[in-house]
């Protein structure tokens, strides 16, 4: 029943930290509603026995990816008034048909998930088991995973290094 | 001698290139030199040759130079000289030499002197390629040469649209003709594998039957290029408005010698004719008809050179008519006297447009009698013979085809009888011209009598109109002969007498007015029928409507390219999406993400309609 | 572990939330931080179903493309941010709307 009534909490703040980050006009402000999403998903990987995930999720996601955003908004110096502007643009003529959108995709996915049915989960999925996947059947996967993140390395480094070059 | 035939034809050419080359910088007096110098001296050539041959009456032919060579057909620049061959020379080159003296007085004040005379000299170089061709090809040659030249000379003075107008008209209806006769030409060829005049109708007489198809086609095909270039019904409508060109180009072109061609392709081509009677038939009906209509407009036109133009047109009737019952001979004949009187006419009404400032109007000249005694005394003898009075040459020629068209089998009489209606008519309407003109009380004040260089070629005409019908053209060689037997003398008589008829209704009621008819003109179908035979019988309106129009709808339909209409939909159609993919195109991010989220939503929708995606129970 | 008896529709549920939501704020933010902030939240929301479709059926797959999705989000993010610096430096703003040249 323990790992049940988590589960519910900490799929609730996720929720609600999620609607938090997406709400707020301050970025900072939205990055730790975020991670704290960040956080609760993690426990979410936990309870349903995938560990592995959960450690990973917390150290890249809310680490490496989370304090990335951070850097940037802080080279980035946003102000004040930058946040009224924020502010200003949250107004229900703006969100109201993307709102209606959204909700007729949950709702279709919804209804794709309705007839699901089960518990999640017979055991502990360990990190032994995912590396013996990941270099076994899904060694190509990992090659390509590899190039992309070669690919970002260099994009980011091309763009970043004459944003640099300018700014001298 | 006789190979220096080429050089008449190549003298006038030669002048008309030299003048267009040089027209910017040759003085005027050199101008008129070469101009009627150059058709003086084809004049002179074509004298010798007659002379020569008179003496030797053998047709000779001569080949210059093959003019294409396309697998078997090989046309060649090549002359045929015969007795007809030679009164169609000797009257374009004579009559023409006097025509151009004439203009050098007529045209004296005009600033395209010598384009005028390039055009005039080229009419006569393609003219005489026309009666000299030995194939039928360069005849054809020479047929269009002097359609060009009338074209370019009805539109001379090409200032004023109206006369752009006449030429085109003028050139339009004759192609129809053209065209058929081209027709004839290729249906010719490939029957007979060849179209030099003599190889081919000997050798249609070999191969066709008389009555047969083919020959009543291919004679059927040249009667509508004839019919077309001498003006006959139905084609006949252009040669009216062709007077806007200068009147010496009237009596030159479309008096004497071009409007005469249909004629001389008859006559050229009768060994075929002779083969179809009913082509010849219908070349008999088409004459009279012509010559009945064209008389009737006549007696109600107003404008001194319409009225002879529709003369023309009947005379050139009476010269079909002669054809179609077999006068060969007699219409060659009326030809060669038509060419003389009708150019005597047409330069007197020249000189008297000349000197009366260009005034068309007969009911505004009048009393001219006293004023221009030259003119008068052309005028009188020019309509004598027109009217075929006795003892002048007109009289010879019409008489011989009235006596012949009596002869023609079973509609002889009719022909005949309608020739002398005609006959009656032309009388009525050349004397209703010269009391009109020169008897009465004076309207306009002439500047003066001719000079010189028109009084020449009026008096020489004038001789030539008289004496004509004394000549004896050299064309027995050419013809069958015509059946001996002379009819009744009755016959004979009313044809006398019929002109002398007319000419004294003419006098009655223009000049002495002792027979009024004006309760006549003023009733009701007086006027109705004044106003029809004025407008021509309402042929150009009829003509307006059934093609004119027609063709202007269905062209102004076709401006706007129809057909292109349907791909120019697709096109709009295309431009239509693609104004709307450019308006959706606005650079917000936000859209573009709710578009592609609607169309994730769209394809989620559809995919949930098969069945294998579709949710299921226990799915676990 | 046993007994653990968390329904696995109940997650879906909470995957197809946040994915929701997460594209929520992809269509109605303009700041660019927000922009990716978003994308973050929608591929979390994915790997968080595959997870436990893996977990459901006791097998590590869902792990394995977990993973590739942290790759990509990795990748993206670099990318990502320095794009945000470019436009920073070009547009002065990172309004995206202000940096619409490639309008049609």
């Amino acid at each position: 029943m323990l790992e049940i009534t988590l589960f519910y909490i900490a799929a609730t703040i996720a929720l609600v930290a999620t609607v938090l980050a997406m709400t707020r006009a301050n970025a900072i402000h939205a990055l730790i509603y975020l991670i704290v999403s960040l956080l609760a998903v993690a426990v979410i990987f936990f309870l349903i026995g995938a560990p592995f995930a959960a450690a990973l999720e917390i150290v890249i996601y809310a680490g490496a990816i989370m304090v990335l955003f951070v850097f940037v908004i802080m080279m980035l110096n946003l102000g004040e008034e930058g946040d009224a502007r924020e502010r200003g643009l949250l107004h229900p003529k703006i969100w109201a048909g993307p709102a209606l959108l959204s909700l007729m995709l949950f709702s279709e996915l919804l209804y794709m998930i309705s007839t699901v049915d089960g518990p999640v989960s017979s055991g502990v999925v360990t990190a032994k088991e995912v590396g013996l996947a990941l270099f076994g059947p899904y060694v190509l996967a990992v090659e390509i995973a590899s190039m992309l993140l070669l690919a970002g390395l260099v994009g980011s480094y091309h763009l970043g290094r004459r944003y640099l070059e300018r700014e001298e | 001698m006789a190979d220096m035939i080429w050089l008449v034809p190549l003298i006038p050419l030669l002048s008309a290139i030299i003048l267009m080359l040089g027209s910017a910088i040759l003085p005027r007096l050199l101008i008129g030199l070469l101009g009627v110098g150059s058709v003086g001296l084809a004049a002179l050539l074509t004298m010798l040759l007659g002379l020569e041959f008179l003496a030797n009456p053998e047709p000779f032919q001569l080949s210059l130079w093959t003019w294409m060579q396309v697998g078997n057909f090989s046309p060649s620049i090549a002359f045929y000289f015969d007795g007809l061959t030679l009164v169609m020379m000797s009257v374009i080159t004579g009559v023409g030499f006097l025509i151009h003296l004439f203009s050098t007085e007529f045209m004296e004040e005009d600033t395209s002197y010598a384009r005028y005379f390039a055009y005039l000299n080229m009419f006569v170089a393609a003219m005489l390629v026309l009666v000299m061709a030995d194939n039928l090809l360069l005849l054809y040659l020479g047929w269009e040469g002097v359609g060009v030249c009338s074209y370019l000379l009805v539109g001379f003075w090409y200032q004023d649209s109206a006369n752009g107008q006449a030429a085109r008209k003028a050139f339009v209806v004759t192609r129809i003709g053209d065209t058929a006769m081209a027709l004839g030409l290729l249906l010719l060829f490939t029957e007979l594998g060849t179209l030099d005049i003599q190889a081919m109708v000997g050798a249609a007489n070999i191969e066709w039957q008389v009555g047969g198809t083919l020959p009543l086609i291919a004679c059927l095909l040249l009667l509508g290029g004839a019919v077309g270039k001498s003006a006959q019904l139905p084609l006949h409508t252009w040669l009216p408005d062709a007077m806007a060109g200068p009147t010496p180009v009237s009596a030159l072109i479309h008096a004497a010698t071009m409007v005469t061609a249909g004629v001389y392709l008859i006559a050229r081509t009768h060994g075929l004719f002779l083969l179809a009677p009913t082509a010849m038939m219908i070349v008999a009906l088409v004459g009279l008809a012509t010559l009945l209509m064209a008389a009737f407009t006549a007696l109600m036109q107003t404008d001194i050179k319409r009225i002879l133009a529709y003369s023309t047109i009947s005379q050139i009737g009476y010269m079909f008519l002669a054809l179609g019952v077999g006068a060969w001979t007699a219409g060659i004949f009326h030809l060669m006297t038509h060419a003389f009187f009708k150019a005597l006419l047409f330069l007197g009404s020249g000189a008297i447009i000349h000197y009366l400032h260009h005034e068309h109007n007969i009911f505004k000249m009048g009393g001219l009698r006293t004023r221009m005694p030259v003119t008068f005394w052309s005028f009188m003898i020019g309509s004598a013979a027109l009217a075929a009075l006795p003892m002048t040459s007109g009289f010879f020629s019409k008489d011989q085809i009235l006596l012949q068209a009596y002869q023609f089998s079973d509609i002889g009489p009719l022909l005949w009888f309608g020739g002398l209606l005609g006959a009656l008519l032309t009388a009525i309407y050349s004397f209703r011209l010269v009391f009109v003109v020169f008897f009465g009380k004076a309207n306009t004040e002439p500047e003066g009598d001719t000079g010189w260089r028109m009084a020449v070629p009026l008096i020489t005409l004038c001789t030539l109109a008289m004496i004509g019908g004394y000549f004896i053209i050299p064309v027995a060689d050419v013809f069958p002969v015509a059946s001996g037997d002379h009819p009744a003398h009755w016959v004979e008589y009313v044809s006398i007498s019929v002109p002398l008829l007319g000419v004294l209704l003419a006098y009655l009621i223009f000049q002495s007015r002792q027979l009024n008819v004006d309760r006549w003109v003023s009733s009701s179908v007086g006027q109705a029928l004044r106003r029809f035979w004025l407008s021509g019988w309402g042929i150009d309106w009829l003509y307006d409507r059934a093609f004119v129009r027609p063709y202007y709808r269905i062209s102004g339909l076709l401006k706007n390219e129809p057909i292109d209409a349907i791909y120019g939909l697709v096109v709009a159609i295309n431009q239509t999406f693609n104004h709307w993919l450019v308006e959706s195109q606005t650079g917000r991010m936000r859209w573009y993400v709710a578009s592609m989220v609607l169309g994730l939503i769209v394809l989620l929708t559809l995919a949930l309609q098969i069945p294998a995606l579709q949710p299921t129970e226990g799915a676990s | 572990m046993e007994g653990l008896n968390i329904p696995l529709n109940h997650i879906l549920l909470v995957s197809s939330l946040l994915f929701s939501i997460g594209m929520l704020g992809l269509m109605i933010r303009r700041n660019i931080i927000f922009i990716l902030m978003s994308l973050e939240v929608m591929l979390n929301s994915a790997a968080l179903a595959f997870v436990a479709a893996g977990a459901h059926w006791g097998q590590p797959d869902g792990q394995v493309i977990f993973m590739l999705i942290l790759t990509v989000a990795a990748a993206e993010v670099a990318v990502g941010l320095g794009l945000v610096l470019q436009v920073q430096r070009r547009f002065k703003t990172l309004d995206m709307d202000s940096a619409n040249r490639m309008r049609g």
